[in-house]
């Protein structure tokens, strides 16, 4: 199992998400999270996907991922080079051990109701999930979380990278895993 | 202007001389204009026909090939003709009315979301609810399809935007940020491609239908002279190379020649051009030509390494990947020439040894194989075939000698049934000068026939020759061979039931009817002289012939299954 996580630039226009999901259903790439939102440039959406790629090649699926003509850039962000962050909403039973619990985490109470709290953690995958399991004892009613979204650490952007060389075409290096695609 | 003039004037502005299609309610706005256009507009008699044969025409001139039908039924009608362009990257155009953006999403009278539909299947759509952009859609749309690897792209137009006023204004070029094809390689991977081939004294070109695609044909006999290594085309690049030259071993694959396949699996290096290592090619990936180290070039960088590693890869335009890999390899070679005879001897041998062949039946009735090969020998080598699905698209494609590209255009990654009589259509619309002779069964004629009403009204004679096994006969094959013979339903019953030749009389075609194969000739004759009106010419032949040799699906090519040396068992004695 090898999970990976791309950053993928795509033209803010109508059905692109439906054609990034429709790829991945249809060739057998397993997500594990996307998330998608807006970007500095309103052309421009991004998207964050998590990929347990079992039996493909990394780059085989950011190559099928970038035919796709909405598609302007990719790159792997990987953990070293990369912030990570998650958000997490959940709602457990109102007790002082949660609170506890909370407090540990460094996670905030965002809503308080009678018999239950609502709290909110933002962070790195891995934080996430240890405040989960430290929660999940004390009775966890309803989560939902965001999936990862990621950055690029240091002064390099993508989207630097990708725009401004926008309309001339730089082919991946085939036999590199970790190979930008850009436009 | 509306919307409708706008798209008419943009499919003028695109190149547009002829499109395949059907009016309907939610298109109607579009088709008002297009009376008054110079396009010529060829009213078929069903979708799937408009797709094929702008898919027949694509192949057949390289222009962009265009249909177009209404919303709901006639869009979906259109999506197999989709599917099957993508699959073997034909460039085609598709314009389908929608419903008016207003009822969009409500599940309207012959509303059908087509462009989520045809997402998988197209290598890019548009739904298009403000004329303002249409021009710029049209323009678009063209020029994915054509550019980069060729492929279906779809343009829905709302019903609404085609009423609405707008003015015109067709883009003068086309810039995509998420769309820049690369087509020049890369000099180091041209360096490192040659090399490779000096190293190799068991070299084979593996030719794909990329090759014909790029109008590749005489850069890659140059590379073919210059290696002087043995070439094979695969069923979309037959054509691609003169069947007739003598380093060519024929198609490799399935039903590919014993000298192509064995080629290939003891080859130490494939010069891999615009194909792209199919199943039908390769058997059970992890055992095909095991020694052979790879050279891959491609339009599209996601077939490299996508079935098999590559251990140099060439993305780029096929032809200009020729351009510069002929006369590297010419002055690599020139300093390190290894020696092929050993090689050339081993694969000559085997051709000579294992050559295609098929019985006469002797019980005097027709050899499907027969007929096939003498309709291309009678014909000749100017001629434009096409093919429907099975049995009769295996024998054209091995019995018919194929001399220049886009002779030979048939249905390979999609199999689609029915393919022929559309595609044919569509080719001669595209090559009016240019003889065309449908290879159809029996089982596919049925299901597009009606295209020769369409053909008989415009002045379109196409030739097809129906080789009626009266059944499915390659399904019928296979329960032959891996079904004890239980051949359910897979009789069609179509010696008379229809009657091919007052059916095609009843479409305003020649019929022609031919049962003893002294008779072949004549009657492909026959034909051959009537080029006022289409011909069907209904060829009943011997049913239990089979196609060889034969790889069953997810077999080793290794295990090969040569014809002459296995003696299956068959359902009848004659044979």
């Amino acid at each position: 199992m090898a999970i990976h996580t791309l950053a993928v630039l795509v033209e803010n226009s109508p059905g692109v998400l439906a054609r990034v999901a429709s790829l991945f259903s249809r060739r057998g790439y397993n997500i594990d999270s996307l998330a998608v939102g807006p970007t500095e440039n309103p052309k421009v959406s991004r998207m964050t996907i998590v990929l347990n790629l079992e039996g493909h090649a990394l780059d085989q699926v950011s190559a099928q991922l970038f035919k796709l003509v909405n598609v302007i850039g990719i790159s792997e962000m990987k953990d070293s080079d990369s912030l990570k962050r998650e958000i997490l909403l959940v709602k457990v039973a109102n007790t002082a051990a949660a609170k506890d619990v909370v407090k540990k985490h460094g996670a905030v109470i965002a809503d308080e109701g009678g018999k239950t709290i609502s709290i909110e953690a933002v962070g790195q995958s891995s934080a996430i999930e240890a405040l989960l399991a430290d929660l999940k004892p004390h009775g966890i009613r309803e989560l939902v979380q965001s999936g990862l979204v990621a950055l690029e650490r240091g002064d390099s952007t993508l989207a630097d990278r990708t725009l401004s060389t926008m309309g001339t075409a730089n082919e991946s290096d085939p036999n590199s895993s970790t190979a930008d695609y850009q436009n | 202007m509306n919307g409708a003039q706008s798209l008419v004037n943009a499919l003028e502005a695109a190149g547009v001389d002829v499109m395949f299609g059907i009016p309907g309610g939610a298109i109607l706005p579009a088709y008002d204009p297009i009376f008054d256009s110079k396009i010529r507009h060829i009213l078929v008699r069903h979708e799937q026909g408009a797709g094929h044969a702008a898919t027949g025409y694509a192949q057949a001139t390289g222009r962009v090939g265009v249909c177009i039908a209404t919303s709901g039924p006639g869009a979906t009608n259109l999506v197999t003709p989709l599917a099957d362009a993508q699959m073997d990257s034909v460039p085609i155009v598709a314009i389908t009315g929608q419903v008016p953006s207003a009822a969009i999403g409500t599940d309207a009278f012959q509303e059908a979301d087509i462009r989520g539909v045809t997402m998988p299947v197209t290598k890019h759509n548009y739904l298009i609810t403000d004329p303002a952009d249409i021009p710029r859609a049209i323009a678009e749309a063209f020029h994915i399809a054509s550019t980069g690897r060729p492929g279906a792209v779809l343009v829905d137009i709302a019903k609404d935007a085609l009423q609405k006023e707008t003015t015109f204004n067709y883009p003068k070029n086309v810039s995509l940020a998420g769309y820049n094809p690369v087509v020049e390689p890369k000099s180091e991977a041209i360096r490192d491609a040659a090399a490779l081939i000096t190293q190799s004294k068991k070299p084979v070109l593996y030719v794909g239908g990329g090759v014909i695609k790029a109008n590749a044909a005489k850069e890659l006999m140059q590379l073919a002279e210059i290696t002087g290594a043995p070439v094979v085309t695969t069923l979309m690049a037959r054509g691609a190379f003169p069947d007739s030259h003598p380093q060519h071993l024929g198609m490799p694959g399935m039903h590919g020649t014993v000298a192509a396949v064995t080629a290939l699996q003891k080859a130490d290096l494939l010069i891999t051009l615009g194909a792209r290592f199919d199943d039908r090619v390769t058997g059970k990936l992890s055992t095909f030509a095991p020694n052979a180290k790879i050279i891959h070039a491609d339009i599209d960088p996601a077939e490299i390494g996508k079935n098999r590693h590559a251990d140099v890869a060439i993305i780029g335009d096929l032809k200009n990947i020729l351009r510069a890999l002929n006369p590297v390899t010419k002055a690599a070679l020139a300093k390190s020439q290894p020696d092929l005879t050993p090689w050339l001897t081993e694969t000559y041998g085997w051709r000579s040894k294992f050559p295609l062949g098929y019985d006469k039946p002797s019980d005097g009735s027709v050899s499907p194989q027969y007929v096939i090969e003498r309709i291309g020998k009678i014909s000749g080598p100017d001629t434009i075939f096409t093919a429907g699905v099975g049995q009769h698209q295996m024998w054209a494609s091995q019995f018919i000698g194929y001399e220049k590209p886009r002779t030979w255009l048939n249905s390979g990654g999609l199999g689609t049934m029915g393919y022929a009589v559309p595609a044919a259509m569509g080719a001669k619309v595209g090559a009016p000068d240019t003889t065309v002779w449908a290879i159809d069964g029996d089982g596919c004629f049925q299901m597009t026939n009606q295209e020769l009403v369409t053909c008989a009204l415009n002045n379109i004679p196409i030739k097809v020759a129906v080789i009626n096994n009266e059944s499915l006969g390659m399904v019928r094959q296979w329960q032959t061979l891996f079904y004890n013979q239980r051949y359910s339903n897979t009789d069609l019953h179509s010696k008379r039931i229809p009657d091919f030749k007052l059916l095609a009389e009843a479409m305003g075609c020649v019929g022609l009817r031919c049962e003893r194969p002294e008779d072949v000739d004549k009657t492909i004759e026959a034909a051959m002289a009537i080029n006022d009106r289409p011909v069907v010419v209904d060829f009943n032949v011997h049913r239990d012939a089979m196609v060889w040799p034969m790889v069953a699906a997810g077999t080793s090519n290794d295990d090969i299954t040569v014809a002459r040396s296995m003696a299956p068992v068959w359902d009848s004695q004659e044979l």
